[in-house]
């Protein structure tokens, strides 16, 4: 019985049923919600953040917390923007450069969580003002063109295929390939759901961590370089507070702050819910203040219906 | 009768835990619960204590039927339990945690001083000598036990369910635990006992309810034969409680020299050879676990040297000490041994994951087989390789443990505790695999509190006590109570508590 499994499913991936919801009772109240156009929006929309989210799902796999995701992309958007026009490097380099800009600041990261021992909460904060601050310093806090060549990343081939959604998919593949199938991935849910134990099984967490944080940078990085592109230019305020929505997108998906628990295909669902959601206000001409509120009260929401389902079965 | 439980049920999703379960308990006995891993035992007294609720039946004390909604109402019915993983808050301290819910209060300020004396006290009753301003966390298994059995005690209770208390003690623990318990069955108190020690139901038992897959099979008295007490649970008679089967000896793989840890252990040193069990018996804070830590590179050490095949290991490295080829299974399941948010196949593959990770990416196919293949030598009782490890009974957890060393196939298997809390059929399975790593050469050194259990399986004993070797003999020529006498020997000055 197709039906009932299917239901089943749904019982099972709350956050797929929220969305689905969502998108139900949006295109009843606003006729403009599924047209073509709109759902590219939403797409657009999605990208960044979910690109973000990917990137956190590695760390709160682990157990941890990443606050510099937003900093660490606009950083990187301005280093390849300003070494392409101001430093003249090619734009290949300056990609591989900004890339490097995202993994340095991960390792950083992972150096102070892993081996100086802080807390991934307040190692992160402090590199959220860093790389914030770094960014303003080499832009001089005023936006930078971004290379031609690179902003085709913001475009949309033939009418129907945004490129920064492509990137989106992109990613989450590569980080459920990371997160199912490799070594790494496979020891950041161990250490997530009990450290003690995978360090007797073997496993070298403070390695691990470095990879986790690393990756990290290197998604927030992409994530600052499509923002950059969709922008036509690096701007060192972009992205501030994304982090936020970046966790938010991850904890809706079904993954635990404690560690252990997580998914890019949750994560995915996770980003899509907030960009329809905002999207949806907006076009219900919802204020900008009361969609702060209902955001908020979807988010609280969403994490208690799963929790709440969760018990339920145990 | 006191306690009268009728037709109790309980299913989780995929297994029916519990199916029409009775149980009578008078005031004044020990009431024994007997049964194979999963059989339902942790899941009827969960009931009793109002950790969950029945899908069907009902409890009478006194005659009138009650509700056990939650803790509170155990603990305003007279109920106490003492569970079989623990709840103990790690970072808090043994007195904090003794008064967990209900410290003493002075102007509604905690009072600290009051807190500490009342900790102090029942510290003593049960007569572990621990600072109660310890952090938990800081325990090593049996001394959790202790603070475990003492918390218990900190109600006065009218009925008492311990879960399994005598696993991870040794025989001096056990003795002042049934001190404790004669005292209260004489002062009327009604107490259930789950173990798997058979030769402790005679000791201390009254009477015996026997479970199976869910359902009570059985009420013998207590002084039934552990011939027949093993039929009536397993319902099969097993041969050989101790199949050990000594092997040709080869080539010393772990060699431990003047290994020192200062306040844990001193100058330590000893061999393993290919082939053999060496059994490492001592008191409960002998040091036995702190060494076995240290050779496997766990905690790091002072002094000595730790070679594996004649190579020397850098000290406090897991990841080289697995690469020369040493395991170690550790006594805590719940903190250091399993993942408990993740799934079977998880566990079990855990070891092995680097090994089975080709270009980059694990081969997630292989790992199931090998989980399979050990899930299924060890007779895990579950619903499926993806059922959470959390889910499983206590006595099947522990088979994860062990089961996840056994994939890896280490050259030098550290075991520390190893069947704590797994029942008399299965321990034969776990002794018998013992058996298969020593004949294709591999060497074992075997920690245990159980007794019987490391004279039935070791081919060489060593003996801690206060931090250090104090004896070896010979399997043929050891005696409890020979190990014993070793075990109590005073070293002077050797140790700082
Ligand atoms: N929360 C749960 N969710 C799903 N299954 C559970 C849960 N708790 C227990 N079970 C299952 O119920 C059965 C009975 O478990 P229980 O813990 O009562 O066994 P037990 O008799 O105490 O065994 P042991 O001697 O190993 O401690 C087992 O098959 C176990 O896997
Ligand atoms: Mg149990």
């Amino acid at each position: 019985m197709p039906s009932k499994r299917s239901a089943a499913w749904l019982a099972e991936n709350g956050a797929v049923a929220a969305l689905v919801v969502l998108v139900v009772a949006l295109s009843l109240l606003s006729s403009d919600f599924l047209s073509l156009t709109n759902l590219l929006n939403v797409g657009v929309q999605a990208a960044v953040t979910a690109i973000l989210a990917f990137g956190s799902t590695f760390v709160i796999v682990t157990g941890g917390i990443d606050l510099s995701v937003g900093s660490v992309a606009a950083l990187s958007a301005i280093t390849l923007a300003w070494t392409a026009t101001e430093g003249g490097l090619p734009w290949p380099a300056a990609v591989v450069l900004s890339l490097a800009t995202g993994v340095a600041c991960g390792l950083v990261n992972a150096a102070l969580i892993a081996y100086g021992k802080l807390p991934p909460f307040i190692a992160t904060l402090a590199m959220l003002g860093i790389a914030r601050g770094l960014a303003l310093v080499i832009s001089q806090g005023s936006p930078i063109a971004m290379p031609e060549a690179v902003s085709h990343l913001g475009d949309t081939v033939g009418r129907f295929l945004p490129i920064p959604v492509l990137v989106m998919l992109v990613m989450g593949v590569v980080a459920a390939v990371i997160l199912n199938r490799t070594y790494p991935g496979r020891a950041m849910y161990a250490i997530g759901g009990n450290e003690e134990a995978a360090r007797l099984s073997g496993i070298k967490v403070s390695r691990i961590k470095l990879v986790t944080y690393a990756l990290s940078g290197a998604f927030a990085a992409v994530a600052g370089v499509v923002l950059a592109s969709r922008l036509a230019s690096a701007q060192p305020q972009a992205a501030a507070g994304y982090e936020l929505d970046a966790i938010a997108a991850v904890v809706i998906g079904g993954a635990s702050l404690s560690g252990g628990k997580g998914r890019a295909l949750g994560t995915l669902v996770g980003a899509l819910i907030l960009a329809v959601l905002r999207n949806g206000l907006n076009l219900l001409s919802v204020s900008a203040f009361w969609q702060q509120v209902v955001i908020g009260v979807v988010i609280a929401l969403a994490v208690l219906v799963d929790t709440l389902r969760r018990r339920g079965t145990n | 009768m006191i306690l009268r439980a009728e037709g109790l049920t309980k299913s989780f999703p995929g297994v029916r835990a519990l199916d029409g379960v009775d149980l009578s308990l008078r005031p004044g006995e020990v009431h024994v619960l007997l049964g194979e891993n999963g059989a339902g035992k942790s899941t009827l007294i969960k009931i009793l204590s109002g950790a969950y609720r029945p899908d069907d039946g009902r409890v009478l004390m006194d005659g009138r039927p009650v509700e056990i909604r939650d803790a509170g109402d155990a603990r305003r019915l007279g109920i106490s339990t003492i569970y079989q993983e623990f709840n103990l808050v790690p970072e808090l301290s043994v007195a904090e945690n003794l008064s967990l819910g209900r410290p003493p209060r002075r102007f509604g300020l905690i009072d600290s001083a009051a807190m500490m004396r009342r900790g102090g006290e029942l510290l003593d009753r049960v007569g572990v000598r621990v600072d109660p301003r310890t952090p938990v966390r800081r325990l090593g298994i049996a001394r959790m036990q202790m603070v475990e059995i003492a918390k218990a005690l900190a109600l006065d209770a009218r009925v008492l369910i311990m879960d399994e208390p005598t696993a991870v003690l040794t025989t001096g623990e056990v003795g002042k635990l049934f001190e404790i318990v004669r005292r209260l069955r004489d002062d009327g108190v009604a107490i259930v006992f789950i173990t798997h020690h058979l030769e402790e139901i005679a000791e201390i038992g009254d009477r015996v309810t026997v479970l199976r897959d869910g359902r009570s099979v059985a009420e013998v008295p207590a002084g039934t034969s552990q011939d027949e007490l093993v039929r009536l649970m397993v319902g099969r008679p097993i041969d050989q409680q101790f199949p050990r089967r000594p092997a040709e000896l080869g080539e010393p793989l772990l060699s431990v020299r003047g290994l020192t840890r200062t306040g844990a252990f001193d100058d330590i040193s000893f061999e393993v050879r290919a082939g053999e069990v060496v059994g490492l018996a001592g008191l409960v804070g002998a040091g036995r676990t702190e060494v076995a830590r240290a050779v496997f590179g766990a905690d790091r050490y002072d002094a000595g040297e730790v070679f594996v095949r004649g190579r020397r290991l850098p000290p406090a490295d897991v990841h080289a000490a697995m690469e020369a080829g040493l395991g170690l299974v550790p006594e805590d399941r719940k903190g250091q041994g399993l993942v408990l948010g993740a799934d079977i196949g998880e566990n079990l593959g855990l070891v092995t994951l680097r090994d089975a990770t080709r270009a980059g990416f694990v081969d997630l196919k292989g790992q199931r087989a090998a989980a399979a293949r050990v899930a299924g030598q060890l007779g895990i009782r579950m619903t499926g390789l993806d059922q959470e490890v959390r889910t499983l009974s206590g006595g099947n957890q522990q088979k994860v443990v062990i089961g996840k060393w056994l994939v890896a196939e280490a050259g030098v298997l550290i075991l520390d505790e190893p069947t704590r809390g797994v029942d008399v059929a299965a321990k034969v399975e776990i002794y018998q695999l013992v058996n298969a790593l020593t004949d294709s050469g591999h060497a074992v050194l075997m920690i245990s509190s159980d007794l019987p259990e490391v004279l039935g399986m070791s081919d060489r004993i060593l003996v801690m006590a206060r931090g250090r070797l104090v004896g070896e003999l010979p399997a043929a020529e050891a005696t409890q109570d020979g190990v014993m006498a070793l075990a109590v020997t005073d070293v002077a000055g050797s140790r700082a508590e």
